[in-house]
């Protein structure tokens, strides 16, 4: 068992013709990914790494059976490749687009909401997922990984490798490792992995990765005080970031007071985790 | 991407929005002129993209032709909050009856935007939040089905406004939520939205926000940008694709990834801050890391004055250690750098990267195992300490 997806989970690559398209499906292969195939509107009948290329997700969904798949697509069109993905009836979307322009995200988080559907997106603009040893949708880098029992959720791309890493490093596997993405509005928040990880009998215990701006891990805290049995430990970056002003992530803002890593980390402690002021202090947290 | 002032209101006025019919002046005799236009008294604004303009003293009634050569002259070259006032607007003062706050602005948690309305215009709203919760009143809206005229009905009661106004109210919110959403905003401000004693409502300043991600479908918005008010690095770094943002610490940082790029100069204070050392800056060079664009990193950071120290901390996932630290030391020899350079090199081939880098024998370039040991090391550097 692990969350979102394992062996099982048949993959489709969405922009499989282009550049990070191709480099990322070897990628995936390479880390044990049922990739089933691809789809580029116009390059149906062509072949990547010895994966079937299909012009339109409902042909792919059919004649391969997928049910999850890897956005790769430019911004501007990944709102378009999202809706196109949960029509077909996806169970899982991963998109790794950015940037996305947030009225277009709008819309799809709405749709989602309201269709009631099935379907579960992880991003965009986020690393995706890595369930070591049984499925890598995305990018984050299969070496890093190491199959066990840590959950970890995470906003960032790197600084969640690096997390991932030490872990490893300390013998410290992991169920899987979910990148939800730096942008204001995701497909998925920390709250719907947090309970994931909670019901997941693999998962032992748990890593939460944030950042300042929003009130997501402020939630999160509150869930974990509320609902969670599972032992957590967390980081969050940006304290020595300035006011109003943007980050890298467009979410990465301090808006008039409001979203301090202070803030974040008492919330987070006063629901009993244990919060690191230096993420290499991590592993041991979970001893 | 702020707006200034003059921008905003352009954009409300095309939409719709009655604004005051004032212009922007460069110079004292352009402010004459266009008081000349509109006839005294006139408000003279400073056009800088920070709060607190009236405070600082940016923002003064003329009722006088001498008034206006005294503030237009005081308040052009003015520093507010760092920015110097390049421009002012000159706009003819209102007669102000009531003053209304209205916005539409984006609510992360629910994933719509949201309708902010208070009869307690002209004041920050961040203060009224504090002070008079129960009187912001918020109406959530549909993506797809827009801003309905029952919610602005619902606000215009709620923030008890005549009912006399309610139509023109209605006009202005569904504007207001047109331009916020055709131009990929992710705020328009007005505050304050004012009744005038004629009965006219008029938008007095405006404020918006636009979606970075967004800006490529806005050309016109993106070609608004104001050079003046941003640092000249930062500039050179958007056109090299690179995310820097300036601040005023010592350590200059260059990092792949957003958060990894804030942790390091997190880093950089949790052991400089006792000292006042902490990041020059937030740079994220992406992923690859190769020469060239590692050069140019270096060329930014070090443009940087303050600069003492440099902390390089790059995570090999895809593109290996070893590769980095080959594009690291070609980087280097094309720089020249003269600070100390602390390379922070992890995941795939770390150990052969820091090998590479050891191997080199460059003065002045240190490797570090960790990021702990990274970050002391630039701090101590910082301090003139490391040998």
């Amino acid at each position: 068992m692990a969350i979102l997806a394992d062996k099982n989970t048949k993959v489709l690559v969405q922009g499989i013709t282009g550049r990070e398209g191709r480099f990322h499906t070897k990628q995936m292969i390479e880390f044990d990914t049922d990739v089933v195939g691809g789809v580029t509107p116009g390059k149906g009948g062509e072949w990547v790494e010895g994966k079937p290329v299909f012009d339109t997700v409902k042909q792919a969904v059919e004649i391969t059976g997928a049910n999850a798949s890897v956005i790769f697509v430019p911004g501007p069109g990944a709102a378009d490749a999202m809706f196109e993905a949960i029509d077909a009836g996806l169970d899982l979307v991963v998109c790794i687009s950015d940037p996305v322009p947030l009225w277009d995200m709008l819309k799809v988080f709405n749709y989602l909401k309201r269709a009631e559907s099935k379907t579960r997106l992880i991003g965009p603009n986020c690393p995706g997922l890595l369930t070591p040893g049984q499925a890598k949708l995305g990018i984050i880098p299969g070496v890093v990984g190491k199959p066990g029992s840590v959950g970890v959720v995470s906003k960032s791309g790197t600084l969640t490798y690096e997390v991932v890493y030490a872990l490893s490093a300390a013998g410290l596997g992991q169920s899987t490792c979910v990148g939800i993405g730096g942008d204001p509005v995701p497909g998925t928040n920390f709250v719907e992995v947090l309970q994931m990880f909670e019901d997941d009998p693999q998962t032992e215990k748990v890593v939460l990765i944030g950042e300042i701006g929003g009130r997501a891990e402020i939630e999160a805290a509150e869930f974990i005080k509320k609902h969670m049995t599972k032992p957590v430990a967390a980081f969050i970056a940006g304290a020595s970031a300035p006011p109003g002003t943007r980050m890298g992530h467009a979410g990465a803002i301090i808006e008039g007071g409001e979203g301090t890593v202070e803030q974040k980390a008492e919330a987070l402690r006063e629901a009993g985790v244990r919060v690191a002021e230096n993420p290499e202090q991590i592993p041991g947290l979970l001893r | 991407m702020n707006l200034h002032e003059h921008q905003a209101k352009g954009l409300f006025s095309k939409i719709g929005i009655p604004v005051p019919i004032g212009r922007v002046a460069t110079t004292v005799d352009e402010a004459l002129v266009i008081a000349q236009d509109i006839g005294l008294p006139v408000v003279i604004k400073a056009q800088v993209l920070t709060g607190g303009r009236g405070k600082a003293g940016g923002v003064k009634v003329a009722r006088t032709w001498d008034e206006v050569r005294e503030y237009a002259g005081k308040i052009l070259g003015m520093m507010i909050k760092d920015l110097i006032v390049h421009k002012v607007l000159v706009d003819p003062a209102a007669n102000i009856a009531q003053e209304i706050y209205l916005a539409v602005a984006m609510d992360r948690q629910a994933g719509r935007p949201v309708l902010i309305s208070s009869s307690e215009g002209g004041v920050e709203i961040e203060q009224v939040a504090h002070d008079k919760p129960e009187a912001i009143i918020r109406e959530y809206i549909d993506p797809q089905l827009g801003l309905h005229d029952y919610q602005t009905r619902n606000v215009a009661s709620a923030i008890n406004l005549p009912r006399a106004h309610w139509r023109a109210f209605g006009d202005i919110a569904r504007n207001l939520y047109r331009c916020y959403v055709e131009n990929d905003a992710t705020l328009t401000e007005i505050n304050p939205l004012v009744i005038t004693n004629e009965g006219q409502m008029v938008a007095l300043d405006g404020k918006m926000v636009i979606d970075d991600n967004a800006l490529y479908r806005h050309k016109d918005i993106a070609a608004m940008r104001d050079l003046t008010a941003e640092d000249e690095a930062e500039t050179r770094a958007r056109e090299a694709g690179i995310a820097y943002v300036k601040l005023n610490g010592q350590i200059g940082c260059m990092v792949n990834g957003a958060g990894l790029a804030m942790t390091t100069m997190d880093m950089t204070k949790l052991y400089g801050g006792a000292d006042g050392i902490g990041p020059a800056n937030f740079l994220d060079i992406g992923g690859g890391a190769q020469a060239d664009k590692v050069a140019a990193a270096l060329r930014i950071i070090l443009s940087d004055s303050n600069v003492r120290s440099v902390l390089i901390n790059i995570f090999g996932g895809i593109t290996r250690a070893d590769e980095v630290a080959r594009g690291m030391i070609q980087a280097y020899n094309e720089v020249k750098p003269d600070v100390p350079i602390i390379i922070r090199l992890a995941g795939t081939n770390a150990d052969e990267g820091r090998e590479i880098i050891n191997d080199a024998q460059i003065p002045y370039l240190f490797g570090a195992a960790t990021l702990t040991e990274a970050a002391q090391k630039a701090v101590q550097a910082a301090k003139g300490a490391l040998a």
